[in-house]
């Protein structure tokens, strides 16, 4: 389409990509702006739940989302400090 | 009842400063009593577009913090007896401004003016937040250009959602006014037009600046475009903008440059 827009006028009219672009681009972020933290959230129950039975230091937390086409995953990276068999240990009894 | 509206757009350099100067200067010719403030704390420029930078001795900041009184700090224009300017502070940073402080200032210059126009710094940090946190309405300042129309839909999601009216479950009326316009360019399709960015934002227009010379020529003199040409499209498009404001209908049109005689037989731009 573009191309045929060249061929015929010579110069091509780039409002209409300059408007497609933001369409696509504000409908994304839009809809990011609706869940108020997600991640940030997540992160915070993830971190009270576990420091129940674990001495967790806040910072070793990591919540990360991938947006993919079909799936989206949620990777949950917590480091452990050592003594946690210990600590597993002293919860079960 | 006074009314505290927020000049805003997110990007820089599209206008904001400029915007509030002519629309505090034609609120004030229409006999409203004006104060413009600026919230840029330590990039100020509204005193500059105003012609009062040599004038300045107290600032929003030594009134927030108590060191001045708001009387000691407002500054009158001196052409326009009802338009009174705000400085932001030009040396401390951005975070000398407290919620509170505004809060206070802002609900004492509500007993003492019937326009308080909020001059926001761009971005969205603390100082653009606060400009808006008190605001009734917002006027949206937009470039039809893809940056400017983005965060110009940021900057109403916030406003939809941080402001003191947002929180009672109230809504910030709010504005776009398109400054920067190019009727011409739009035409041949090489700006977005009008349609494509109301459609876009959502937003009622307020009003469409056109690219104009005069915007430069007032700024580089010191006064609101409104003042300095007052025949000049771009002040004739700030002063319909100001009377929808008020609450008038005023037929959207974009103004043109009236070219004179001798300009026409020679082709020229009005100069």
């Amino acid at each position: 389409m573009m191309n045929l827009l060249r061929l015929l006028g010579g110069r091509t009219a780039s409002a209409p990509v300059a408007r497609e672009r933001l369409q696509i681009l504000l409908a994304h972020e839009r809809g990011l702006r609706g869940q108020p933290d997600l991640l940030g959230l997540l992160r915070a129950e993830i971190l009270a739940v576990v420091s129940r039975h674990v001495v967790l230091d806040p910072e070793k937390v990591i919540v990360r989302m991938d947006r993919g086409k079909h799936v989206s995953t949620l990777e949950v990276d917590i480091e452990v400090p050592n003594g946690f068999e210990r600590s597993i240990a002293a919860a079960a009894t | 009842m006074a009314k505290v509206l927020v000049v805003t757009s997110g990007k820089g350099g599209v206008g904001k400063t400029t915007s509030t100067a002519a629309l505090g200067a034609a609120l004030a010719q229409m006999g409203e009593k004006v104060v413009v403030v600026d919230f840029d704390v330590g990039l100020r420029n509204l005193d500059l577009v105003l012609g009062a930078e040599r004038r300045v001795v107290f600032d929003l900041i030594n009134v927030v913090q108590g060191v001045a009184k708001l009387s000691q700090a407002l500054i009158r224009d001196k052409r326009l007896d009802n338009l009174w300017l705000l400085p932001a502070s030009q040396t401390r940073d951005k975070d000398a401004l407290t919620d509170e402080g505004v809060r206070s200032v802002i609900a004492d210059l509500r007993t003492k003016f019937d326009w308080i126009l909020c001059d926001s710094p761009a971005g969205i940090e603390r100082g653009a937040t606060l400009a808006m946190r008190y605001a009734d309405e917002a006027v949206i300042v937009t470039n039809p250009e893809v940056s400017s129309v983005r965060d110009s839909d940021r900057i109403i999601g916030m406003l939809d959602s941080k402001t003191v009216k947002a929180e009672r479950g109230e809504r910030v009326e709010k504005h776009v006014l398109i400054t920067r316009y190019d009727s011409a360019r739009a035409a041949r399709g090489e700006m977005l037009s009008i349609e494509d960015i109301l459609e876009i934002l959502a937003t009622p227009l307020l009003g469409i600046i056109p690219e104009s010379q005069d915007v430069l020529r007032a700024s580089n003199v010191g006064s609101p475009v409104t003042l300095n040409n007052a025949a000049s499209a771009p002040a004739r498009a700030y002063v319909d903008a100001a009377r929808r404001l008020l609450g008038e209908a005023v037929t959207m049109t974009v103004p043109v440059e009236r070219k004179g005689l001798m300009n026409r037989l020679l082709g020229r731009r009005a100069a």
